[in-house]
């Protein structure tokens, strides 16, 4: 759970992806979906990565699996266990898919497959990688199954994907992702089509295997909840591009990035009374077309004229891991939500000010 | 909303704007055979009885199939009731003509969850909003400065009114929602899950709009939701629904400082918090399995096949309690009501 995990020798990164840049070419203009990610993955820790609906974060991991459709044009770099991805062919891919690298999709009624029983999609998995036969694939399937909690693994097995609830469907596609003992699990929304109950067994689903396999683990969500619960370190992305990237609690506690603290402000908690929340003027910009500069400005209240002139790259703070891209992040430090946000909360009524600015 | 604690206390003494007794919606499951004979129902809403009060929010909150939405529709006789009473400021609606319904109507209106679903993408954003305003022959008197107001109200502007639906983000289009159910001036509105398809950042500036308006308008919101920490944020009562029944009541600050009910202390564990240190040293009350298919519900307390007091903490004797008896929605000494037998207050944030 934590980067001391016995499993995790510190430096020792099975996933590194460069200035990953993905661009889809529309009849509208270029859509900039990612825009220069870099990351490291360790071993044994988990990754989060929180961000808004359009903001890349589940390209980008589409990308590092060599997923994307053929019109997609990616660029940048992304190398696992030293081995370059983006060159690879689709067969040198596939090996790497499901073994090296596996997957959990949000909806795990369209990750099954309808008309295969989930002992045989299982076992399909283990026959793709391993010289094995089908009598100790299907066997396997059976543990696994019983790894991931589902009750009665050995008629579990026998059923379709459509007899399970949405809670088993996933874990039955948890234990397909652990199959093969990856070094490397992406869950991208793994619990967003489920009900908070559910979703706290899935979590669980995710942790076991993760411990089980020792893989690490980049989680997508754009739940911070999820995220402050689960990830050891945190990467938050906005318009294609990281803004914001450190420990859980550094990101948390201590945010450099208005985007950060805006997001923080905006969401009513559980655990805390709040009178009033602190949204964030404007909406995410489009990312066709995108003008220059830091695609937050127009959202943002410490705005200036660079801000419009030059997009911020990722620097540091006092801590040298903890990069932040803004202008004035030592303006964001120590400050609450409402301190920076307040002119848009303390409106009385929305004029015109808030969200409800139309989009030119 | 910052009067709740006073009102909430007072309540008793007020009289609720919308009541409902007992309320019981089945649907009917069809055979697959030619005749397609009627081989049972779906218990979407079972025995479900609470009161709005004037300026109130009550939330409204389950997982999906608990028959929270049902329940808001039945409300608002947008489907029949199978049973029970629903009254709008002492008025049975069951007893409503159609013509009595419509002008009762202009009292009760809902924002839908969906704001790319409930707004016809073909009508410009001003005919959307002036649509009810014509349906109750309001337009014709200064119809069209009213949308402009409206417009202004929910905070956009009013020279975009020409524009279509597709044009405004998800935000601005549950504005625009909440806009036209602002219409009619009601006194009652009926949120169905009004936030859960925007973004956080949105979703802020969304709730912040409704708060203010309940303040501004004198309205009544019934507030539906799976999500409790919104709901935390706009009720000033909370109604939890577990397959088809109401398990617990309370005024928002007692729900979450001592819930009773075993369900809404799993629920309420269950929910992450955007609070790393917390996170890590919360307790979790697990629960395992799914909701049971509400075509077939279990006997006695809907919830004990997944309730970790009835797994773990009772004896063979108390359980034969909850398998033979429907507990009853009732104070048990905890201060507030609640369906469980064993009842027992929990603190867990």
């Amino acid at each position: 759970m934590t980067p001391t995990d016995p499993t995790a020798t510190t430096g020792d990164t099975v996933l590194e992806v460069e200035d990953l840049t993905v661009q889809f070419p529309t009849d509208e203009g270029l859509v900039q979906a990612v825009r220069g990610v870099s990351y490291e993955l360790r071993r044994g820790e988990v990754l989060g990565i929180v961000g808004e609906s359009g903001s890349g974060k589940s390209v980008t991991s589409l990308a590092v699996m060599g997923l994307l459709p053929k019109t997609a044009r990616v660029s940048g770099s992304v190398r696992f266990n030293g081995r370059e991805l983006l060159e690879s062919g689709d067969k040198e891919l596939s090996r790497v898919r499901g073994r090296g690298i596996s997957m959990v999709f949000q909806d795990p009624m369209t990750s099954l497959n309808p008309v295969y029983t989930i002992g045989d999609q299982i076992a399909e998995t283990l026959l793709v990688h391993n010289d094995i036969t089908k009598q100790a694939a299907r066997k396997q399937a059976v543990e696994l199954l019983e790894t991931v909690h589902i009750p009665n693994p050995e008629q579990r097995a026998k059923a379709y994907p459509h007899e399970l609830s949405g809670g088993m469907r996933q874990r039955v596609v948890i234990a397909i992702a652990m199959a093969n003992q990856p070094d490397v699990i992406i869950a991208d929304e793994p619990t967003t089509a489920l009900d908070v109950t559910v979703q706290a067994q899935i979590l669980e689903a995710l942790r076991t295997a993760q411990n089980e396999t020792g893989a690490a683990m980049i989680l997508i969500t754009h739940d911070l909840g999820v995220i402050a619960g689960q990830a050891d370190r945190v990467m938050v992305m906005y318009a294609g591009k990281p803004v914001e990237k450190g420990t859980a609690d550094e990101v948390f506690y201590t945010p450099r990035m208005p985007y950060t603290l805006g997001l923080l402000g905006s969401l009513p908690r559980l655990d805390v009374k709040t009178d009033r929340l602190t949204p964030i003027a404007g909406a995410p910009p489009s990312v066709i077309n995108m003008p220059p500069g830091c695609p937050f400005s127009p959202r943002c209240p410490l705005a200036e004229d660079i801000c419009d002139q030059e997009e911020p790259s990722l620097e540091p703070g006092s801590n040298p891991e903890h990069l932040a891209a803004c202008h004035f992040s030592y303006r964001v430090e120590g400050h609450a939500p409402a301190d920076l946000f307040r002119q848009a909360a303390d409106d009385p009524l929305p004029t015109g000010a808030t969200e409800g600015e139309v989009r030119e | 909303m910052t009067e709740t604690a006073l009102d909430v206390e007072s309540t008793t003494s007020r009289t609720p704007v919308l009541s409902a007794r007992d309320i019981v919606k089945h649907f009917p499951v069809h055979g697959g055979g030619i005749l397609r004979r009627r081989i049972g129902d779906v218990h979407a809403v079972c025995g479900v009885s609470f009161d709005l009060y004037p300026n109130e929010t009550l939330g409204l909150v389950g997982e999906s199939g608990c028959g929270k939405s049902t329940t808001a529709r039945v409300v608002l006789n947008l489907q029949p009731a199978t049973a029970g009473e629903v009254s709008f400021e002492g008025q049975n609606l069951n007893s409503l003509g159609g013509k009595e319904m419509r002008r009762l109507r202009r009292s009760m209106q809902i924002v839908f969850q969906d704001p790319y679903a409930s707004l016809d993408p073909r009508i410009p954003v001003n005919e959307i909003i002036a649509e009810p305003l014509r349906i109750h022959g309001l337009y014709e008197n200064g119809g069209k400065e009213r949308v402009r107001e409206l417009l202004a109200t929910v905070g956009l502007r009013p020279e975009h009114g020409n524009r279509f639906p597709h044009e405004f983000s998800g935000g601005q289009r549950q504005r625009i929602g909440v806009a036209r159910a602002l219409a009619l001036e009601p006194k009652v509105l009926v949120l169905d899950e009004p936030v859960s398809a925007l973004d956080v950042s949105i979703q802020a500036g969304v709730l912040n709009l409704l708060q203010d308006l309940q303040a501004e308008l004198g309205l009544s919101y019934l507030f539906v939701s799976h999500d409790l920490s919104v709901v935390r944020h706009v009720a000033d009562r909370i109604a939890v629904m577990y397959l088809g029944r109401i398990v617990e009541i309370a005024p928002a600050e007692q729900l979450f400082e001592r819930p009773a009910h075993p369900y809404t202390q799993a629920l309420i564990s269950a929910i992450p918090v955007p609070d790393p240190r917390k996170e890590r040293t919360r307790q979790r009350i697990v629960i395992t399995g799914d909701v049971p298919s509400p075509a077939n519900p279990p006997s006695g307390c809907r919830f004990r096949t997944r309730c970790p007091k009835f797994a773990n903490e009772l004896s063979e004797g108390e359980r034969k309690l909850c398998v033979d008896e429907v507990p009853e929605l009732v104070d048990r000494g905890q201060g507030h009501p609640s369906a469980c037998h064993y009842a027992e207050s929990a603190q867990l944030l």
